[in-house]
């Protein structure tokens, strides 16, 4: 049975609070035999606690299934990459090198790449991925359009990257602010900035020590 | 999604249309229900070019048997002179080979046979119990019958090989073997 197609995933980073339920949640799933498959990612440790899940988007043109040698990586009909097949991968890590967003996961011990697979033996049988089901301020959230437009009035969904080159849609939707008006996310595009968080903090140390300079 | 057919959902990197993709995006699909008709498509050939081995192996057999009942025009050899050989004993020559034992027999006045010695079991040379009416292999205890050179007892399954006899002006010629399964 595949995961119905207007049940879809939405990923708020904003709403984010770092509890680490999602990581730990994801180990309880079967498909991938007790291990956690989502990177709960820090944006700038030093300046922020913002933190951000990362599960697999599912893109309609999966990276990791185009580099995989092996013929491993299969994406079953209701858009949902899975797993490598055991019978055939080879864990070479090009699927772990190779994706945009840094899902898949090289279990060296068993000889085998495992990814988030939206918990498929949850979805496809109408249940919430592991995830979304604990995520205590629904950053990670799974059910309908419909839905999520009630929920979240001041954000909207979005799917489209752009890595340079290439462009991706994925199945897993991004919510953005509405007020940002935006039509994709350039990934690449912040790689060389400064991030912003570090910016304020060195101006305030800046402003202080001249400060401190001053009154003495 | 996004009115596709869901066997065919993925979408090459440079996002042209299926028809204008190279022609190994077919064979390796990235789609499991693509990938799993071509794995039948795979085993549907596979079990087809290996059905058409074993008929051309079967026919190979055939001709090869074929060849072989022409080539095998064993020489004649002669054995020894009548009068040599009293009635009830039994002397041993080699046929067709210099390495080859055989077993003749004179069962009385007019009657010879002739055995290749090997047993059919583990090749174990044959001794003769003329006065018992049969061969014994000491091996594993096998009996075989004098007259027919059939297994009577003991692991033996298949008939000693027959040497065909000639007997050409008093000398006895062993001229082919009479290789039996029954």
């Amino acid at each position: 049975m595949p995961v119905p197609t207007q049940m879809e995933f939405f990923v708020d980073p904003g709403r984010c609070i770092g509890c680490q339920s999602c990581v730990q949640a994801c180990s309880e799933c079967d498909t991938h035999k007790g291990h956690s498959m989502i990177q709960l990612d820090y944006i700038d440790r030093a300046s922020s606690t913002q933190t951000v899940p990362v599960i697999c988007m599912h893109c309609d043109s999966p990276t990791c299934a185009e580099v995989c040698p092996a013929d491993a990586i299969k994406r079953t009909g209701d858009g949902v990459v899975q797993s490598a097949r055991k019978p055939r991968c080879i864990a070479c890590n090009n699927c772990v090198i190779a994706c945009p967003f840094g899902v898949p996961k090289m279990n060296t011990g068993m000889h085998l790449m495992m990814k988030c697979d939206m918990c498929y033996d949850r979805t496809s049988v109408g249940k919430k991925p592991m995830c979304a089901s604990v995520c205590p301020s629904q950053a990670l959230f799974f059910g309908t359009r419909a839905e999520i437009e009630k929920l979240r009035p001041l954000s909207q969904p979005i799917n489209q990257f752009q890595f340079g080159n290439q462009s991706i849609s994925t199945r897993v939707n991004l919510m953005v602010p509405k007020a940002a008006r935006i039509e994709h996310l350039d990934v690449t595009a912040a790689l060389h900035e400064a991030p912003v968080g570090r910016d304020v903090l060195d101006d305030l140390l800046m402003d202080n020590m001249t400060a401190d300079r001053e009154e003495e | 999604m996004n009115g596709r057919d869901h066997d065919r959902l993925t979408i090459a990197p440079d996002r042209r249309p299926d028809a204008d993709q190279p022609r190994w995006r077919q064979d390796f699909p990235i789609d499991w229900p693509q990938d799993e008709y071509i794995a039948r498509r795979d085993f549907t050939k596979f079990m087809v070019l290996t059905s058409f081995a074993f008929a051309v192996g079967q026919l190979w057999i055939l001709a090869q048997n074929y060849f072989r009942r022409r080539r095998r025009a064993l020489p004649a050899r002669e054995i020894a002179a009548i009068d040599e050989i009293a009635v009830g004993s039994s002397r041993i020559f080699n046929y067709p080979g210099e390495h080859e034992p055989a077993l003749l027999v004179r069962l009385d006045e007019s009657r010879f046979v002739a055995y290749d010695q090997r047993c059919t079991h583990l090749v174990c040379p044959v001794i003769p119990q003329i006065e018992a009416g049969r061969f014994y292999c000491p091996c594993h205890e096998g009996l075989f019958d004098l007259l027919s050179g059939r297994p009577l007892a003991g692991p033996p399954r298949r008939p000693l090989t027959r040497v065909r006899l000639e007997i050409r002006a008093g000398r006895i010629f062993a001229v082919g073997l009479e290789e039996r399964t029954a």
